[in-house]
């Protein structure tokens, strides 16, 4: 049988960012908020 | 919510409602992340401006900057193209080398301790300059000696030797002439 030379892709491969990141940017956007003051623009993030 | 657009989506979440922008993010979490690693082919690396594309769009949705005119889709791909370029800007001023299969940082840098043979090879390339200095005349020999075995400026050597620096100086320059001509001579290979 001939050889086959091309490499195989790698579907297990899965390119999805990690559960963590995802949960730290839900948090962050919950715990981020704006407030405008006039011209003013305050960025606070609670914990 | 489902079949909500992302323009739909994008004004709740501005709105206040936060299961809308996990929507957002479920839903296009794939092609950016994609999209990133197959610029920077490096998984840490994509996961680190993946979040940093995600905290810049919070940042400008919650400050109510975005505006309506483009897609949302198109507009965080913007926005993780320009992070992958800065990120390759500062790779460009400080560059970073890693182990590949194809390639080892160690090959073009090599060791800088010396093998059992260079070693040896470096005995003797020694042994056989110290020979070819003792074949110097005794005024050049001692100015070699003081300036490369004893470390001594040229000050140091011509206050020690009493000549002038100049005369030292020549001395250096004649010893030097005279080596090269012992080694031709002697036919010696002084390299590694």
């Amino acid at each position: 049988m001939a050889n086959v030379y091309s490499e195989q892709l790698s579907n297990h491969i899965k390119l999805e960012p990690k559960d963590e990141t995802i949960s730290f940017l839900l948090n962050y956007s919950k715990a981020l908020s704006v407030i405008n003051y006039e011209r003013l623009e305050f960025e606070s993030i609670l914990n | 919510m489902e079949q909500l657009q992302d323009s739909q989506l994008v004004q709740q979440y501005i709105a206040g409602n936060e299961q809308a922008l996990e929507q957002l993010v479920y839903r296009h979490k794939q092609r950016v992340y994609s999209f990133i690693y197959s610029k920077v082919l490096d998984r840490d690396i994509t996961e680190d401006i993946f979040q940093d594309t995600f905290i810049k769009v919070i940042r400008t949705l919650k400050r109510g900057r975005y505006n309506e005119e483009g897609k949302f889709l198109p507009w965080v791909m913007r926005i993780s193209h320009n992070l992958i370029i800065d990120h390759f800007r500062r790779n460009t001023r400080m560059p970073k080398f890693e182990e590949r299969d194809d390639f080892s940082i160690f090959s073009v840098l090599g060791d800088a301790s010396l093998n059992a043979e260079r070693q040896m090879i470096k005995d003797q390339v020694e042994n056989d300059v110290k020979g070819l200095i003792e074949e110097l005349p005794e005024d050049q020999k001692n100015v070699l000696v003081m300036r490369i075995y004893k470390d001594m400026s040229f000050k140091e050597i011509s206050e020690q030797t009493g000549v002038s620096i100049n005369t030292a100086l020549g001395r250096m320059r004649y010893a030097l002439i005279n080596l090269r001509k012992l080694v031709e001579k002697h036919d010696i290979i002084l390299t590694e």
